[in-house]
């Protein structure tokens, strides 16, 4: 190397700390990807291995175990099906409510409101979105739910009473309480995304529209949904993973009992709630195996969710370039 | 309602019922003003419930004593002891990590592996808490028992795609120019990583972490299956289960004691105040990035 012909200048200490600083790039960069791997293979990890804890559940129940609504620990019997519905009724009754809230809230924000109004109710948005789960869940076991059961609960009764979903005796726990506050968690989320989904609709667009003689409405209905869409509906997704994996605020709002629920007033239980309430210990193998089942059913279906959002973000960032 | 078809692209004949759509135009502006208004009223009325449920309770010595055995008078020094202990673990597992990881994407990675690591990072986001309480008690607890330490690993979790995203964000919009100047000047890639790149974003990357903190201080689902299990004492012992301020308040919201309950309350004002102020942080933080970056 010092006899390097074209490199008169190369003395050997040189050539060293040339080595030397190429060494500490090669480790640095080295580093980084053993960090980036580690992120993958962690993600992998926890789906394996919250499947493999399953499995004694799993070899031992099969598929069965997802359509099956029985809990018995006494005769070692347990299926999922009255957590699914709990899960799946109380987010879906939450994004119900959510959806249309939170677009009216990102259109005030960005179309109706003058930005020095705006700016504040933002920032109020996002503190909303700030409180922690077990916060809300207090308030919402302690104040919200016996509201629901004073004046929520009879009002809907007396206007839809004829419903089976709105039958029996008013509860301050049950899906009803839950999936509200459900709802009061998603609406941030989705508010705030669909207000930078607003906020990137091209400015010409919609004023094309207006100068048509459109309504502000009908420019929004037609210009801003339409680009806003694909966008929309991740944001759908992205709540209702939120509301499927929330454990604390609903096991203190559902009320845990494990059975499938008539009445949106009656107690019932979700997959992370019941999870939640076993924290102290399952007594048998078999128990504590379905415990992980459940794990396993829930980490499933909000991975189905936010990857069907994020598949949903790619295709519209595609497109968007193309155009 | 008519039976004759419409077209739906003559303007002529939309512009029509002008009665119809002057009504639907105001009808819009009052829901879109009552759901920002409600939004409002909701945060104000959760706040408003925890201030006044939890304020009586607060007293110097709420904070310094640990929470008594049975319904006697106390405080929560214990559970803040251990949730700042745990919260400041997962932040010392998590961050250098997430940078490191954020590095790799804008640093080194070409456009498509950057798109599947953000994926990878975005999936990870949205796995519950719960979840990954019951990943972490499946591969440490059982056989070693809770342990503050595998808490923090849970929780830092939790933070390594936050954070890792929003340093990942912030760093892709460092100007090349500051790159090119510091690498035209012979300095290595990594030196220009770390004492260039990194300062000039830094404002971002705290953002990141702030919000990720404020995040993962509130978590209580993760902590569960974790670190529950504890004494009433203030220690510094994280290798043993330690009480934290989320669990307590689960543990306190379903206690029928209505002492039990006003220390919850009073617990909930104090993290909800930690978090709100984390908040005005980031904001700060986002504040000092955008105008520095703007500036240069």
């Amino acid at each position: 190397m010092t006899s390097a012909p074209f490199e008169p200048t190369a003395t050997p200490e040189l050539d060293l700390r040339r080595r030397g600083i190429r060494l500490g790039d090669v480790l640095f960069k080295g580093i980084a990807i053993v960090a980036a791997l580690a992120a993958v293979v962690l993600l992998a990890f926890i789906a394996w291995k919250i499947l493999d804890l399953a499995r004694p559940a799993i070899s031992h129940f099969g598929l069965s175990f997802i359509w099956t609504d029985v809990w018995d620990p006494v005769k070692e019997e347990f299926g999922a099906l009255a957590f699914i519905y709990g899960t799946v009724v109380t987010s879906v009754i939450a994004l119900v409510l959510a959806t249309p809230l939170s677009i009216a809230i990102a259109l005030f924000l960005t179309e109706i409101a003058p930005r020095r109004i705006a700016a504040p109710i933002a920032t109020m948005v996002e503190l909303l979105a700030a409180i922690p789960s077990v916060v809300l869940g207090l308030w919402g076991i302690i104040v919200f739910g016996p509201w629901v059961r004073d004046h929520l609960e009879p009002w809907l009764q007396g206007v839809l009473g004829f419903l089976p979903i709105f039958s029996g005796d008013p509860s301050q726990v049950g899906i009803l309480p839950a999936a509200l506050v459900l709802t009061i968690m998603i609406v941030p989320i989705t508010s705030a995304i669909c207000r930078e989904l607003f906020l990137r609709v091209p400015r010409d667009l919609v004023d094309g529209s207006l100068a048509l003689g459109s309504t502000r409405w009908e420019a929004i209905r037609g210009v801003m949904f339409a680009y806003a869409a694909p966008g929309i509906a991740a944001a759908v997704l992205l709540g209702l993973g939120r509301a499927f994996g929330e454990a604390i605020a609903v096991n203190q709002t559902i009320g845990n009992r494990n059975v499938i629920p008539t009445s949106w007033f009656e107690p019932g239980n979700s997959l992370g709630s019941m999870i939640a309430a076993q924290y102290t210990g399952a007594t048998s193998v078999l128990q504590a195996g379905s415990i992980l089942y459940l794990a396993a059913i829930l980490m499933v279906i909000s991975l189905v969710a936010n990857v069907a959002a994020q598949l949903i973000v790619v295709r519209f960032e595609r497109a968007r370039r193309a155009v | 309602m008519s039976v004759t078809p419409v077209d739906p692209h003559d303007i002529t004949v939309r512009s029509n019922g002008l009665r119809r759509r002057r009504i639907v135009e105001k009808g819009f502006g009052v829901v879109a003003i009552l759901a920002a208004l409600m939004a409002c009223a909701i945060l104000a009325v959760v706040l408003g419930t925890v201030i006044y449920k939890g304020f009586s309770q607060l007293s110097l010595s709420f904070f310094t004593e640990p929470r008594p055995l049975f319904g006697e008078q106390g405080g929560i020094a214990d559970a803040l002891v251990g949730s700042a202990l745990i919260v400041g673990m997962a932040m010392l597992m998590a961050i250098p990590v997430a940078v490191l990881v954020a590095i790799y994407m804008s640093e080194y990675a070409g456009p498509r592996v950057s798109r599947a690591l953000r994926v990878v990072l975005d999936v990870l986001n949205g796995v519950p808490a719960i979840v990954v309480g019951i990943f972490v008690f499946g591969i440490l607890v059982v056989g070693h028992g809770q342990s503050a330490v595998y808490g923090a690993f849970a929780l830092a979790i939790l933070m390594l795609p936050m954070v890792s995203r929003a340093t990942q964000e912030i760093l892709d919009v460092v100007p090349q120019s500051l790159r090119h100047a510091s690498l035209a000047l012979g300095v290595t890639k990594w030196r220009t990583t770390l004492s260039i790149v990194l300062p000039a974003a830094i404002g971002g990357i705290l953002t990141g972490v702030v919000i990720a903190v404020a995040r993962v201080a509130g978590e209580t689902a993760p902590l569960l299956f974790t670190t529950s299990v504890a004494a009433n004492t203030v220690s510094l012992d994280v290798h043993g289960a330690l009480p934290t301020l989320p669990v307590l308040i689960y543990e306190n919201s379903e206690s029928p004691d209505p002492n039990a309950q006003a220390a919850g309350w009073a617990a909930a004002l104090v993290l909800i105040v930690f978090v709100l102020l984390l908040n005005v942080l980031a904001k700060f933080f986002a504040g000092r990035k955008r105008r520095k970056l703007e500036g240069s």
